[in-house]
């Protein structure tokens, strides 16, 4: 039998990965869509409206309009069927390299991000007998020789057996292609910084200046804003005790969600994944006022079409990781208590019900990042080149640092819970302040061209040799 | 020898943030607000968009629109125009091509026998409408035209008559040029064959 052949867990992860994968992939097309309105709303226009499910067909003439839904479906056939150029002077092998990293690696950042309540393993601290108290730092691996021995002679194994197997049980849903990876949101950033590889080999291997260019700003980014997001969660590391996005979750839904906790870091945070995800204000590798289309100028059909998933996917990505680490992922204060979370793994429509309900928020969450990340879109102006790296290594940076600063200090002498959560709301706002102050009292450069303004002789009167003569 | 003068130079200081601005933040939020608003407003229906619903909404257009060209008929129904070449030496582009032939009728000398103009060369300047001394040759607001060939875009005199009717019969391009005289502007009330300058429905 085949059937005995294949565990069925790996079937399980198949079909979740199946669902996951065609889930996302509409959920781009739609955000593309989507995108399109919110453009057109806020700058007092309609979007598209015309595009149904007709395909031009007069007896389907009543599938024609529904806000232009059939728009992404229509711009999917486009590009399969739009005529794939490969200009003569291109590097080849990673000309066709680029947009294969730039959409897997997006569509595998996004195997360790739960969609929904995906349950937590036991911890080996919690079965062992000497774990102190609930609020009690949950690290799954003792930090010194007196707790190995401590845990050593302590732990039951066949108890924490007991809880994988439970854990295990196939009843329990998991929201996730990969649950509970220990590395957790470590490996979302890994494998989002190798996404940048995608963007650089695109321009790099373009052999064209415009895509170059564009290359050369992403890779200049990155060393940029890579850092301060590394620091503003790393305050999360230190309040939750553990990359496990589960666990980061199951964390905020007993204690409260960590933007409250850490709005400072949530700033920095949603600032540096603008940046990762290309999105204006930090669209430098693709502007298109400047840079012609930016890195993928010269990709057409379906190849631009990989580079466009890999970047919506890579939002998805960072938008559920945002809502997953700050926003409480699929918590909601007084739903919460109503769906009593059911971890004994009885299949009962309750249960599934309480599943569905908080899929439901953790998705609203993620789109409540997507809402906000198109509306800044249309607030504020990209930024230059070097106003992003001032940005970066004198704004967010020390803010970054400050930031964990007031968390490890809360952490260690604060009482957990309203002690801690005022300490690094004041501390957060404080060093805000800090900064500001800081960055006004830096001596500003000297401007290197001034505004002239000439009254009573025209330009033209200056010829080309005066002019030379003037500038040197 | 300096090309522009010192006294004539203004020397700009960029203006110093205060904290506010420094940080950022309000200033994000306050544009936050605006571009919502902007939103919010588009969405319920509060802010009209000027957008047309083309197909089915026709534009609204001024009546000096510089469209299709049209061949003005008299009173009786005859062809204005008196083969004159004036149009077809005032094109910039060459696109009015007239074969004059001796007027069937007593109060002309000249009547076009054959009036072509290619509108896929015309540029739609109207300086043929400016030249004609008889008010023959008009514009139209008429502006999407379409042909299967190059040769359908070759509109004779028939075609351009056919214009006339449809244009001021139907109502939706008054006579336009008066003895002289541009637009309806300048026109009592009354002038025209039908008042109407409403654009096509």
């Amino acid at each position: 039998m085949l059937f005995d052949l294949i565990p069925f867990s790996l079937l399980v992860t198949v079909f979740t990965i199946a669902v996951i994968f065609v889930g996302v992939l509409t959920a781009v097309a739609y955000l593309t869509l989507l995108e399109r309105k919110v453009s057109a709303w806020v700058q007092d226009r309609v979007g598209p409206n015309r595009t149904g499910f007709d395909f031009g067909q007069p007896w389907l003439k009543f599938l024609r309009g529904f806000f232009g839904l059939g728009q992404p479906l229509a711009d999917g056939v486009k590009f399969l069927l739009k005529e794939d150029v490969v200009p003569g002077y291109v590097d080849r092998v990673f000309y066709y390299l680029a947009p294969m990293i730039a959409v897997g690696t997006a569509l595998l950042a996004l195997a360790v991000v739960s969609v929904g309540d995906t349950p937590v393993p036991p911890v080996l601290q919690t079965l062992s007998a000497n774990s102190s108290s609930a609020d009690s730092p949950r690290r799954v691996f003792p930090a010194t020789k007196s707790e190995l021995a401590a845990m050593n002679s302590t732990t039951n194994l066949s108890d924490v057996r007991a809880g994988y197997a439970q854990y295990n049980n196939l009843s329990t849903i998991k929201f996730a292609i990969a649950p509970n990876v220990d590395i957790g949101f470590l490996f979302v950033f890994a494998i989002g910084g190798l996404a940048v590889y995608g963007i650089v080999l695109g321009g790099w291997s373009s052999n064209n200046k415009y895509s170059l260019l564009g290359s050369l700003r992403s890779s200049a980014q990155v060393i940029s804003y890579e850092i301060p997001m590394g620091l503003s969660v790393l305050g999360v590391l230190v309040m939750v005790g553990s990359l496990n996005l589960e666990r980061v979750v199951d964390w905020q839904a007993r204690h409260g969600w960590l933007i409250a906790y850490q709005p400072l870091a949530f700033v920095l945070f949603l600032t540096a994944i603008f940046a990762e995800c290309n999105r204006l204000p930090f669209d430098l590798p693709e502007c298109e006022q400047e840079l012609v289309g930016g890195y993928h100028t010269e990709y057409s059909s379906m190849k631009f079409a990989l580079f466009f998933l890999g970047e919506y996917t890579h939002m998805i990505t960072t938008s559920f990781l945002t809502a997953a680490l700050f926003m409480g992922g699929w918590h909601l204060p007084w739903l919460n208590d109503w769906l009593s979370p059911s971890m004994t793994g009885n299949f009962d429509l309750s249960y599934l019900f309480a599943l569905l309900i908080k899929l439901a928020v953790f998705v609203a969450k993620m789109f409540v990042v997507i809402a906000l990340f198109m509306l800044v879109r249309w607030t504020i102006l990209r930024f230059k080149f070097d106003q992003l790296m001032a940005l970066a290594w004198k704004g967010l940076m020390p803010l970054g640092l400050m930031s964990l600063l007031g968390v490890v200090i809360s952490r260690q002498f604060m009482p957990p819970g309203m002690g801690q959560w005022g300490f690094q709301c004041a501390f957060g706002l404080v060093s805000l302040v800090i900064v500001g102050v800081v960055s006004l009292l830096l001596p500003t450069e000297a401007p290197k061209t001034v505004l002239s303004i000439s009254r009573g002789r025209s330009h033209s009167a200056t010829s080309a040799p005066e002019l030379a003569s003037r500038a040197s | 020898m300096t090309a522009i003068a010192e006294k004539n130079v203004t020397w700009v200081k960029p203006p110093r943030l205060n904290l506010a601005e420094q940080i950022y933040l309000p200033s994000v939020a306050q544009g936050m607000i605006t571009t919502l608003k902007h939103l919010v407003k588009t969405v319920t229906g509060l802010n009209a968009t000027s957008t047309q619903q083309y197909p089915e909404q026709q534009p609204v257009l001024p009546p000096h629109y510089r469209g299709v060209h049209r061949l003005n008929r008299d009173e009786q129904g005859r062809v204005k125009c008196v083969s004159c070449y004036m149009c077809s030496t005032a094109c910039p582009a060459h696109c009015i091509d007239i074969v004059a032939a001796p007027s069937p009728w007593p109060d002309r000398e000249k009547y076009p026998e054959t009036f072509v103009i290619d509108e896929l060369r015309c540029i739609y300047c109207g300086m043929c409408e400016q030249a004609c001394p008889v008010d023959a040759i008009e514009l139209t607001t008429i502006f999407s035209l379409t042909g299967m060939s190059r040769e359908d875009m070759m509109f004779d005199k028939e075609k351009l008559l056919s214009v006339f009717d449809q244009t001021v019969k139907l109502g939706t391009d008054p006579v336009r040029t008066r003895g002289g005289r541009l637009s309806v502007a300048a026109e009592p009330a009354d002038a025209g064959l039908t008042g109407s300058s409403s654009a096509q429905s």
